[in-house]
């Protein structure tokens, strides 16, 4: 899923296509559901612990958004924070538990009974649906609704924005979409079967062991069909959760009201305390930022962190520093080595990169110690599986080695270094930063960067991410920036490693074309115990290191600001490092 | 008259017309001779994990594969008729007239125009009105006073009016009067004049009264600079002489030939303003045609910004029109034969 603004363009995949773009979340441990809470304004007391907690009901959540939605339909969504708030309005069949700290990385059941019921392998899943749960207008949702929203959001060319999980898994047997379905009731998918009101069927085309993940996206959201009124269905989703649409003003407001239908006893998930949710559209950022601090506004929703100014204030005031949260994120910012551009095909020469990088001066670019942390390898630490190496010291020259960068490249034949171009998206200052000090750290060892950049709208589709364009334009090195749709090693590297996706054009996976990573991606996807699975994402992590194919730059951060008057706040790792607004509530 | 008058508004459609077309080739001919192909077009409008197979077809959805003057020619049709647009379960009309139809947002865009431009037409006007009184008023009295500490107050202010941007000025009058004192509405709100004209007025006075600063300052100097070269003249000398009253030699036979060039500015400044007052409504949030136009950018919506960009051509043209007329209303030396 996205953050935005910074949205890492993705593009499509083939044989395991996963879009995936920035996400994260915290990594610090701490209780939840009836754990650790935190009533003292102090610096991240909202990583890892609940801050202001509350029960108490009433009151209007006032929410801004710099922009606007990709689509407030569950079918077409993918900015990271719109998963987050989908759940206000709607419910899917898994998600990720309302808690702080580790325990957040855990699914529980929401819609469904429990979590899915994998057989045939990891071919087939099954759910049973609670009973219990209504839509908005008092009909109850049955296991058709959850078909048929699944089923609509197979169809791209209606909805594009959103994940491409279930077109990829599901055995569709062709099946496109119910706007083509023959079918009387439109449920015509044999991927998913409903035998009866309450049981739903997945079969997919291949095992996989992740599965719950699926069942955990919005379009897994029931959809009434009777209702569904296509692309503009957006305008008014059906509730299923505890808020409705009162009003939607397309582009400019909406506010959602309590849901009349929602029964809390069919839902112990979510805790419900506002009376009501207004959310402001397309407001100017620093706009926000004063509006926060100034209290005349609790929730900042798109969850990408203040602006640099207000950063800087934040960060120098401690009246105001206690009120904010550095949160890690499950991203990495990196530079893609590409091996199609001699001198690059000579590992010598990419491990001189690896070594003459000053990694201080790249995570300087990113906006120092707040932006994030030196990575020393690619799993950001708070995915599961993630393990603490650095082959190239990184840690302890953050400088960089230019010692040994000088005997890599006696070792690939270019004792007095070389020159190569270095791509990056335009619109991106940290990007430009990034290239620029890549320029004067590579410098020292005589690697020369002409510096390229890209408009970040193609940049994959027509620039970085075509192969052709890449090698033809002698691109060696590209920036890049990578997050999971959810902490997990599949979701995280599947995309950037993996060789096979790697297609004529639209490409996220700019350089690592390694046989054995792809073998022990199939493993993964197929191994059903967690700590085997973990192992693989850890052993995968190291071989693309070994291979000097990509450049880690930084785990990002971000700082958000949780003003006095929002209760129940608190960094939700499982969502990707935004504040958990299934549980929020506000001082009336 | 009225011959002048027909031949301006003849004139003004042909332009349009030019603007159109003009529009037209910037957005979807450029991009061709820049190598474009019709899918690089329609891979905006797909979602970022469409393979090549669905962007063609998008693409011919779109009908970015047909020839230019065939997309023209569908464009200039849906003007006077509307149209009628295919988005997969349902076919969506574009009422006339339609200056094309967003699958970003699946809307077309002439409603979404009709519905942010009382926004942007409350923010111009009243923002104008408050210019050209405060900024013609300091301008004639600084004219006046010459060397007066009013006069050099007012210039100096008004110095810093020119000088100082709009995203500056406005968030950090949000700042003081809107959070730190609470006196004025905060960012983004904005509430229809028909349904309290009360609170209209008052979520709209901080941006008014920010944006007439940076104009005021502007005509306020146009003015005492046009009034000083005025009131030198013989004829001002002539009607003192003649007895005439102070105020009515200033007021009408100084300042009258003054606000010929203001007013041609003034044309040109509502006429751009009409067309979306982007920093404006992008500072302080307002949902007008500007931010509407940034939005689009943002998103890469094309229809949406040839849309703005027609509609901004219009008023521009609409203004420059209704200025050239009110030249015979202010200077009787205006011929309109």
């Amino acid at each position: 899923m996205k953050r935005r603004p910074a949205v890492a363009a993705a593009a499509a995949g083939t044989a395991l296509t996963l879009a995936l773009t920035a996400c994260g979340g915290g990594t610090t441990t701490g209780g939840g559901g009836g754990g650790e809470n935190a009533t003292t304004a102090t610096f991240n007391a909202g990583i890892g612990k609940v801050f202001n907690p509350s029960t108490t009901k009433g009151g209007t959540l006032r929410v801004a958004n710099t922009g606007d939605w990709d689509s407030l339909d569950p079918a077409d969504m993918y900015y990271g924070y719109a998963w987050d708030f989908v759940r206000l309005y709607g419910r899917s069949l898994v998600m990720f538990a309302p808690e702080p700290g580790q325990p957040g990385l855990k699914l529980i059941p929401d819609l469904a009974e429990s979590l899915g019921v994998a057989s045939d392998g990891a071919k087939t899943w099954t759910y049973k649906i609670r009973s219990g749960v209504k839509f908005e207008d008092g009909t109850p949702v049955t296991s058709k609704d959850v078909k048929y929203g699944v089923e609509r959001s197979l169809d791209k060319d209606v909805f594009p924005n959103g994940p491409t999980y279930f077109n990829d898994f599901l055995d569709l047997q062709n099946y496109t979409s119910p706007y083509k379905d023959p079918t009387p009731d439109k449920l015509g998918l044999k991927a998913i079967e409903t035998p009866d009101d309450q049981t739903i069927v997945f079969k997919l085309n291949k095992p996989f062991s992740g599965f719950d993940y699926f069942a955990m996206l919005p379009p897994s959201i029931p959809v009434p069909r009777a209702k569904d009124t296509g692309t503009k269905y957006k305008e008014h989703v059906v509730s299923t959760g505890p808020y409705m649409f009162e009003s939607n003003q397309l582009g400019k407001k909406f506010v959602l009201v309590r849901n009349p239908n929602w029964d809390p006893a069919a839902d112990p998930n979510r805790k419900a305390l506002p009376d009501r949710i207004e959310v402001s559209l397309n407001v100017n950022a620093d706009d926000i930022d004063n509006r926060l601090i100034a209290g005349d506004l609790d929730l900042d929703v798109a969850g990408t962190g203040v602006q640099p100014a207000t950063q800087g204030r934040i960060l120098a005031d401690p009246n105001l520093k206690k009120y904010a949260d550095s949160a890690p994120l499950a991203r990495l910012w990196f530079t893609a080595i590409n091996p199609d551009v001699a001198p690059f095909d000579n590992i010598h020469c990419r491990k001189a990169v690896m070594y003459a990088t000053d990694h201080t001066g790249f995570q300087n670019a990113f906006g120092g110690p707040p932006g994030g942390d030196i990575a020393t390898s690619l799993l950001p630490p708070l995915i599961p599986g993630a393990e603490k190496f650095d082959l190239y010291n990184f840690g302890s020259k953050p400088e960089g080695d230019t010692d040994t960068a000088k005997q890599e490249l006696q070792q690939c034949g270019q004792p007095s270094g070389f020159s190569t171009n270095m791509s990056y998206r335009s619109e991106r200052p940290k990007e430009k930063a990034e290239a620029e000090s890549l320029q004067q750290s590579l410098s020292r060892v005589g690697i020369k960067l002409t510096l390229k950049p890209y408009p970040q709208g193609d940049y994959f589709k027509l620039y970085a991410g075509k192969p052709d364009f890449a090698k033809k334009n002698g691109l060696g090195l590209m920036a890049h920036g990578w997050g999971a749709d959810w902490p997990d090693g599949f979701g995280f590297l599947a995309q950037i490693v993996d060789s096979r996706v790697i297609r004529a054009a639209g490409n996220t996976n700019l350089s690592v074309k390694i046989p054995e990573v792809d073998s022990m991606l199939d493993k993964a996807v197929q191994t059903l115990d967690n700590a085997e699975r973990e192992k693989l994402w850890a052993q995968i992590d190291r071989r693309v290191m070994e291979e000097a194919v990509i450049l880690p730059g930084v785990w990002a951060r971000v700082l958000l600001y949780r003003p006095p008057s929002l209760t129940n706040v608190f960094v939700n790792e499982g969502l990707g490092g935004y504040y958990d607004h299934s549980t929020l509530g506000v001082k009336k | 008259m009225i011959t002048f008058i027909i031949r301006r508004l003849i004139a003004a459609v042909l332009l349009l017309f030019v603007v159109s077309v003009v529009t037209f080739s910037i957005f979807f001919l450029v991009p061709r001779l820049a190598g474009a192909s019709a899918d690089d077009l329609a891979s905006r409008y797909v979602g970022k994990t469409a393979g090549a197979e669905q962007i063609h077809e998008t693409a011919e959805k779109l009908g970015f594969t047909d020839s230019l003057p065939v997309q023209y020619g569908r464009f200039a049709k849906g003007l006077v008729a509307g149209a009628d647009y295919n988005t997969g379960p349902t076919i969506e009309h574009c009422p006339a007239p339609c200056f094309g139809y967003s699958f970003i947002t699946q809307n077309p865009v002439w409603p979404d125009l009709l519905d942010r431009l009382p926004v942007t037409l409350s923010l111009a006007v009243g923002a104008a009105i408050i210019w050209l009184l405060t900024g013609v008023t300091i301008g004639v009295i600084s004219a006046l006073r010459k060397g007066s500490f009013f006069d050099r107050a007012a210039m100096g202010i008004a110095l810093g009016g020119v000088s100082l941007p709009i995203f500056f000025t406005g968030l950090l009058s949000l700042s003081i009067f809107s959070y730190k004192l609470g006196l004025t509405a905060s960012g983004g709100s904005y509430t229809a004049f028909a349904d309290n004209p009360a609170t209209w007025a008052y979520d709209l006075i901080l941006p008014w009264i920010t944006l007439a600063f940076l104009y005021a300052a502007l005509y306020a100097r146009l003015t005492r600079a046009g009034m000083l070269e005025t009131m030198h003249e013989d004829y001002i000398r002539t009607a003192r002489a003649k007895g005439l009253p102070e105020r009515r030699v200033v007021l009408k036979h100084g300042l009258r030939p003054t606000l010929t060039p203001i007013l041609t500015i003034f044309g040109l400044d509502l006429g751009l303003l009409l067309g979306g007052a982007v920093l404006t409504e992008s500072t302080f949030s307002l949902p007008g045609i500007g931010k509407y136009a940034v939005d689009a950018i943002t998103n890469n919506d094309l229809p949406k910004v040839l849309g703005v960009t027609i509609v901004a051509a219009f008023f521009i043209i609409f203004a420059n029109l209704v200025v050239d007329i009110l030249y015979a209303v202010v200077d009787p030396r205006v011929r309109l034969s």
